[in-house]
């Protein structure tokens, strides 16, 4: 060690060699990186598959993207910790396979406001759609920005297929026939949400709009999970760090 | 003048058919010094509007201009357009002068340049569009992420055949640096931006899930360790020494914690995973490699501090060594807080709060701001040939620059707390205490308005550089030749670099 980095030793030598240098340099930062991937990408059973985790549906895949464009995830979380107080606030925590369809994640790093994991189905259709126009009218105070032109304007759905088969592509298990029929498939979702929503006294005609494509993404968070009870605890059971923090949390004041 | 002092002893020794002659290219160096202080006045404005955005709603105005379309816009234009004009001005500057030698190609200076800019333009637009990945950090599509590389490449090349044409045998650990950064910014970037597009503007990543967080955070991590970190380090080691007229504090402390900074940073990344979906023995790893990063940041931040021995009383008339000495103390401080909040049981009540928000601003407008600003402060009276305007607004500047960071980063870690403790809370029945979001909501309003209160008077600061700085440029000398110097061929004479900024 000393031989290496006294006054003139070998890594003054080295600092005349920008080529060699540089090389080590690249091998010192390689290394981390690849020891911490290979195993998530190569060993398959590092995400233990859930069988009730489907794809998204077109119009779902739709309202995510619109999720994404309003960057939603600068204020909500979707990874639900397992913490006890987690669990009581917003549901069952987040699990690995759960998350093999999201391209690209969404987790978030800040809770401006509430983890939206386990949000589909907490609420009618009719709250978001009245929450999403203006979040003061359903949550007094809230600071969440209103979004009142989703109500008006009108989804882009026509190039679902293109984006079901770009997926596909990278291995989202979509059928030839969901592909084509995307368009017909979203359709038909909003329309019977729209009619729910219309149903349950709110505006008329927002079949196409992109608040319905939206709702129907927030409507369908965390609910493949709570459809398999089993798979649920038997993945839990398997993570042991999940029932340290559950103990140590419950002993906490 | 330190270059004047080498090209006079130059001089001493020259014999007509021996001299090589060449240049400095300064120009390039004003352009990245303009184009920092702009931009970072516009980034740190949307600071400004997105943290009113938090506590007034009503100031999301319309479809394009919504908090969660500015939050991107702001983090892209301080971090790509802010941070990074600055330190490629440090890098144009100081390896001309380490390498004795001018940039390999002007024109490859000019490319780097206004390609860079285009990209910041561009990120402006599409960002408002609501154009975005998603992926923090690195939120611009895919046409965007292809000119980052190729610009990238320019940039690479240029520094890289600068090296190459040196007169100086040995690379001065500044150098070190921003061989690091230049290498690992590369990778990461391409590495993250994996994607398949849908269409002109919109594209799905090839990674899913746990497989995506842990690449987009192996890649935020180390955007933050080598953009926001390693190039300011070598911005430390050239500026402080010239600044302070001594050589650096410890050749061999450097050695040790630049290899040890660049080998440990990149297995950090999984402590912004902590308790997620991610398996646990990364998360660990992840843990672990933080909690040793503590030993090499400090390093730096040492070897920073204790350049100043026997000067600090300089510190007294020297706006320029006073941001630095804050500049460094804000690594020292943010770089013992990371290791903190990547112990599990620390991150349980600080991830998802404002906790983290205090962390980054305490580095980002501590540490990435105030060096960028005392280099500045030193670079424009020596690249504009004449004195700064006024002394009095730039020492201005350091006090309410100190005093906001203060009330930003306290508001921060008053906010963070209070929401991770009132998120826990369980009554005797063991009930949530505070079972609607809204309680702890409307709880911290009031520290936004506080940080509100710091961020505006950091980005008065800013404004009072601006005024000083255009107010100085404007007593310039009309024309600013390139400064030329004059060295025996093949100047052989292996020079120590420590030494060559402390003597020179
Ligand atoms: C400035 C931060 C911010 C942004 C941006 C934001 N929200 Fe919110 N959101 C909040 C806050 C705060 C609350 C809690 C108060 C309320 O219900 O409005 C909330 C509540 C919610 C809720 C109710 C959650 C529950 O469990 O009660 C949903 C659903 C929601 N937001 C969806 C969205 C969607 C979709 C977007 C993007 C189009 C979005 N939010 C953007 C801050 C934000
Ligand atoms: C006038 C000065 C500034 C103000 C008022 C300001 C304000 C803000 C606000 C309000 C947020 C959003 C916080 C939230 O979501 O709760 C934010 C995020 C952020 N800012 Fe700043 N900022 C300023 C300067 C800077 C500078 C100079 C940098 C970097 C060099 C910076 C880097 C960031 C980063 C990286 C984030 C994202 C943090 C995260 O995701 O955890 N900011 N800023
Ligand atoms: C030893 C050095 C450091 C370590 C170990 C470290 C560790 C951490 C940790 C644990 C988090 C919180 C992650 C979470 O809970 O979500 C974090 C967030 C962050 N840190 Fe550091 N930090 C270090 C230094 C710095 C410095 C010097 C800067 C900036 C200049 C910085 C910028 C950030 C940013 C921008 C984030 C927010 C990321 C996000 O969630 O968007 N860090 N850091």
């Amino acid at each position: 060690m000393k031989r290496f980095i006294k006054k003139d030793g070998m890594h003054r030598r080295l600092e005349g060699w920008p080529l060699l240098f540089t090389i080590l340099v690249t091998i010192s930062i390689l290394i981390g990186g690849i020891v911490e991937f290979l195993p998530l990408a190569l060993v398959p059973s590092t995400v233990h598959k859930i069988e009730s985790v489907e794809p998204f549906t077109p119009l779902e895949l739709a309202g995510r993207d619109i999720y994404i464009r309003e960057g939603c995830n600068n204020c909500h979380s979707q990874m639900v910790r397992p913490f006890r107080h987690e669990l009581e606030r917003y549901g069952e925590y987040g699990k690995p396979g759960e998350t093999v369809y999201e391209r690209p994640f969404l987790w978030g790093s800040k809770r401006t406001g509430p983890d939206l994991a386990r949000v589909g189905g907490k609420y009618p259709h009719l709250w978001h759609v009245r929450h999403m126009e203006d979040p003061r009218s359903t949550s007094p105070n809230s600071i969440m920005p209103p979004y009142d032109w989703l109500l008006r304007k009108d989804a882009t759905l026509s190039d679902l297929p293109t984006k079901l088969r770009t997926l596909k592509a990278l291995g989202t298990p979509y059928s030839q026939d969901e592909i084509d029929n995307a368009v017909a498939l979203a359709e038909a979702q909003a329309q019977e949400i729209a009619d729910e929503v219309a149903a349950q006294g709110g505006p008329d005609g927002l079949a196409d709009k992109e608040i319905t494509a939206l709702v129907a993404f927030l409507q369908r968070l965390g609910t493949d999970i709570q459809q398999a009870p089993d798979a649920t605890t038997a993945e839990a059971a398997s993570t042991k760090e999940t029932e340290d923090a559950l103990a140590a949390e419950g002993d906490a004041p | 003048m330190s270059t004047l002092s080498v090209s006079s002893s130059a001089a001493r020794q020259e014999r007509p058919s021996q001299v090589e002659l060449f240049t400095y290219d300064e120009q390039i160096v004003r352009l990245f010094v303009l184009a920092t202080i702009i931009w970072g006045f516009v980034g740190m404005l949307v600071g400004v509007i997105i943290a009113l955005q938090l506590p007034f709603p009503e100031a999301n105005l319309g479809e394009y201009l919504t908090f969660g379309r500015l939050r991107p816009l702001h983090t892209n234009a301080v971090i790509f357009a802010f941070a990074g004009n600055a330190i490629f001005a440090a890098i144009y500057y100081s390896t001309q002068r380490l390498c004795k030698a001018r940039m390999y190609s002007d024109l490859m200076s000019r490319i780097h340049f206004w390609g860079w800019q285009a990209i910041i333009v561009s990120a402006a637009i599409t960002l408002p569009l609501g154009m975005t990945t998603s992926k923090e950090y690195a939120e611009l599509e895919w046409p965007i992420d292809i000119a980052i590389t190729l610009v990238w490449l320019v940039f690479a090349f240029n520094f890289f055949a600068t090296l190459r044409r040196r007169r100086e045998r040995h690379m001065y650990v500044a150098l070190w640096f921003y061989i690091a950064t230049i290498i690992t910014v590369a990778v990461l970037h391409v590495g993250n931006s994996l994607a398949l597009p849908v269409s002109f503007m919109k594209s799905y990543p090839i990674y899913a899930g746990v497989q995506d967080a842990l690449v987009q955070w192996w890649y935020g991590h180390n955007a933050v360790a080598f953009f926001l970190t390693t190039p300011f380090l070598g911005l430390m080691y050239y500026f402080l020494p010239k600044a302070a007229n001594r050589p650096v504090f410890s050749y061999r402390l450097s050695i040790i914690h630049f290899w040890s900074l660049v080998f440990i940073y990149i297995w950090a990344g999984p402590h912004h995973l902590n308790y997620t979906a991610l398996p646990e023995w990364a998360t660990t790893l992840g843990m672990v490699f933080s909690v040793m990063l503590w030993m090499p940041s400090w390093g730096g931040m040492i070897n920073g501090l204790f350049t100043l021995r026997g000067a600090w009383h300089k510190l007294r008339d020297s706006a320029v060594l006073k941001m630095f000495v804050v500049g460094i103390t804000f690594y020292g401080m943010s770089t013992f807080e990371g290791p903190l909040l990547s112990v599990k049981s620390v991150n349980a009540l600080s991830h998802y709060t404002d906790w983290t928000i205090g962390h980054v601003h305490s580095g980002a407008l501590g540490w990435n701001g105030f060096m960028t600003f005392g280099m500045i402060y030193w670079l424009v009276p020596r690249l504009w040939r004449t004195r700064m305007w006024s002394d009095k607004m730039a020492n201005t500047h350091f006090w309410i620059g100190t005093i906001g960071i203060l009330l930003y980063v306290l508001a921060m870690y008053t906010s963070g707390i209070t929401q991770g403790l009132m998120w826990r809370a369980f009554d005797e029945a063991g009930r949530l205490m505070y079972p609607d979001f809204m309680e702890t909501v409307v709880q911290i309003k009031p520290m936004y308005w506080v940080r509100l209160i710091g961020g505006t008077l950091y980005l008065g600061g800013v404004i009072l550089m601006m005024i000083n700085v255009w107010k100085t440029i404007k007593t310039a000398p009309k024309r600013l030749p390139d400064p030329a110097f004059a060295v025996p061929k093949r100047a052989s004479a292996p020079s120590d670099g420590e030494q060559e900024v402390a003597t020179a």
